[in-house]
């Protein structure tokens, strides 16, 4: 029955008229100064890990709407600008559009070429290794238009680069819809750390389609957080592990609110030898709908690849789906996963209880505890964002 | 302090406390005897007000107020406190976290876990393989900081070396003599912690009721001596004592 509802519920779920948005908004200003933004859209940016004052940052994109309107790199070999002005001025990044990621994939990724407005491009320069990491924002503040971004990372040889992303709308808007085309570049021996925060409204569609490629000895971790209502989301970032000794990890925190439907996973092709991989997803339903996907391809030589996913149902209502996949088309691979998917025990609720805390304190301790961030190895500065954007959840939620 | 009047619980309508009545004082220690499965742990459960344990009918009353229908956090702050004998696991929350949120003002987690020999499982997840004697400690530590008037301790000398029995021994006392009112029921088998915890009368548990109450170290060296089932049958005989006597 559960599974019948939820395979009705994807397609309908699935279904986005990207013509009922606007594809046209007035331009907002360039700001030099970042406290020139509102109160109300530091607030939301904050909650997305984006921090305005920009302390403990080694630099900031914000792009709202259509318009950038701050784009600076406040450290040397990091360079942070819009893809449009780094198409001009670099030649070379055409061979980096449309590498990873297909644009004739489906109609997202067709809009976004056809009608595409910025998006950040970020790179570290060879052997630069920042200490901070560079923000990026990609705002929505006009109700009900349609953001096409289509944004560029690359890390060169050696490099380390840390990225927060926070996506997030203004408190008026209600609905909109956001692709978000990334390609993520990790040359040789680099590491990029990728840490993306969704703090939509409730009636947003997000479109993201990301893909990276990691060479040898490169290292790539994604961190996908998403605590705040969405109306729909459907994403399915991909790495390939194309040099010799490559890693990549995917990390993931859902938590869908009643009426919420997040159908999430992580893709990982194993191409080069030696190459490694994990894939680790924490889901909690509140309500909403999960279906949590997972995905380790094979096809080199003594590889090695865990896919880790446990949901926990805190409502009757809501519906979590783990589907993960292991594939292998030679001998001399190890794949494994395990999966858990189950409801919030009662014994562990009135455990707590008995020491004197309410039903919703104790469910959000346990929650806040299966949520647990430390797996993630993450910086402190982004544990921090992450700590944040967990109890800023945790208080709407309970 | 409590008043149990003619209970009954069930745990999926199975019937494990019958008719139970007990009263237990201001400043009383009230030791509960009884083989496995006699139904004592279910009656700490039903008295904390855990929802597997049903009332089928009797009271249960704590300081003047009936809390049959309280729920367990209710109960909680109203001055219960319990020692659990097996609690869950819970994952990805510290000890250090939860020992914040149940707090008083003026508790210091530190200085108390220091006391327990616990400081280094404050970082740890609640009880994650944490062993019988650290299970004890860390459930003393808690009850310790919510200060409760009643306390309920679930078998607190089991697992433990003897070394710190003592240790045990004197955090339970602490908690009995923060107030001179404090009273408590405790779960023992083996009777060692009452070297260190006096208590103040003591009674029998077997099959889900109450036979026997009195001066609890003298009911523990007559089960040393005869076991549970003499206890069950001294009751029946002092049951037809009565009778004949009534008799006559």
């Amino acid at each position: 029955m559960r599974r019948r509802k939820v395979k009705s519920k994807t397609s309908q779920s699935g279904k986005i008229d990207i013509t009922s948005y606007k594809s046209k908004t007035k331009s907002n200003i360039y700001l030099e100064d970042l406290q020139e933004l509102s109160a109300d859209q530091k607030k939301n940016m904050l909650a997305a890990g984006v921090d305005p004052s920009q302390k403990a940052r080694s630099g900031t994109y914000i792009q709202m709407d259509h318009s950038v309107v701050h784009s600076k790199s406040l450290y040397p070999g990091l360079e942070v600008m819009s893809t449009t002005e780094a198409l001009k001025k670099y030649k070379w990044l055409d061979d980096y559009f449309w590498k990873v990621v297909s644009f004739s994939a489906d109609e997202f990724t067709k809009r976004a070429q056809v009608q595409p407005h910025h998006g950040y491009f970020l790179r570290a320069l060879s052997g630069v290794k920042a200490t901070y990491p560079l923000q990026a924002c990609l705002f929505i503040n006009d109700n009900n238009i349609i953001q096409n971004v289509h944004n560029i990372i690359i890390a060169e040889e050696g490099s380390e680069l840390e990225v927060i992303t926070g996506c997030a709308t203004a408190s008026d808007v209600k609905r909109g819809l956001h692709i978000g085309i990334s390609e993520f570049y990790v040359k040789k021996g680099a590491r990029l750390t990728f840490t993306m925060i969704h703090n939509w409204a409730e009636d947003v569609a997000v479109r993201p389609r990301t893909a990276t490629l990691v060479e040898e000895g490169g290292t790539f971790l994604s961190n996908y957080i998403c605590l705040k209502p969405v109306k729909t989301l459907q994403m399915y970032p991909k790495a390939e592990l194309v040099g010799q000794g490559a890693t990549a990890r995917y990390n993931s925190i859902l938590f869908a609110h009643p009426d919420s439907y997040m159908d999430i996973g992580s893709r990982v092709i194993l191409k080069a030898e030696g190459s490694k991989a994990e894939i680790i997803t924490r889901a909690v339903s509140a309500g909403g709908d999960i279906i949590a996907r997972g995905h380790l391809k094979g096809e080199a030589k003594n590889i090695k690849a865990h896919l880790e996913c446990r949901g926990l149902i805190v409502t009757d209502k809501g519906i979590i789906h783990a589907i993960p996949e292991l594939e292998a088309s030679i001998r001399e691979v190890d794949l494994s996963h395990e999966a858990a998917v189950g409801k919030i025990a009662r014994d562990e609720i009135e455990y707590l209880m008995a020491r004197g805390l309410s039903q919703g304190e104790a469910q959000a301790a346990i929650v806040r505890g299966f949520l647990d961030t430390s797996i993630m190895g993450l910086p402190d500065v982004l544990q921090k964002e992450v700590d944040k954007a967990i109890s800023s959840c945790e208080k709407e939620a309970f | 302090m409590l008043k149990i009047e003619d209970l009954s619980i069930s745990v999926s309508d199975k019937e494990v406390l019958s008719d139970i009545n007990l009263e237990i004082k201001k400043g009383e220690r009230l030791a509960l005897l009884g083989p496995n499965g006699s139904g004592k742990t279910s009656l700490l459960m039903a008295i904390m007000g855990f929802s597997n344990y049903r009332i089928k009918k009797g009271n249960i009353i704590f300081k003047g107020r009936n809390i049959n229908k309280l729920s367990i956090d209710e109960r909680a702050r109203l001055g219960i406190g319990i020692m659990f004998q097996r609690p869950p696991t819970i994952r990805g929350v510290k000890t250090r976290q939860l020992m914040e949120l149940i707090k008083g003002g003026d508790f210091n987690v530190d200085k108390e876990a220091e006391e327990l020999t616990l400081k280094k499982f404050l970082d740890r997840d609640v009880n994650m393989d944490f062993s019988g004697g650290e299970i004890k400690r860390s459930e003393l530590l808690q009850v310790l900081a919510s200060s409760p008037e009643l306390s309920l301790f679930d078998e607190p000398e089991s697992g433990v070396d003897l070394e710190n029995i003592a240790l045990v021994g004197k955090v339970m006392n602490r908690i009995l003599d923060k107030n001179k009112d404090n009273a408590a029921l405790i779960i023992t088998h083996t009777g060692y912690i009452f070297d260190y915890v006096e208590p103040t009368k003591g009674c029998i548990l077997v099959g889900g009721r109450v036979h026997c109450i009195g001066d609890a170290k003298q009911i523990l060296q007559t089960i040393k001596k005869h076991g549970y089932g003499w206890c069950v049958t001294c009751e029946g005989e002092k049951l037809k004592a009565k009778h004949r006597s009534l008799e006559k």
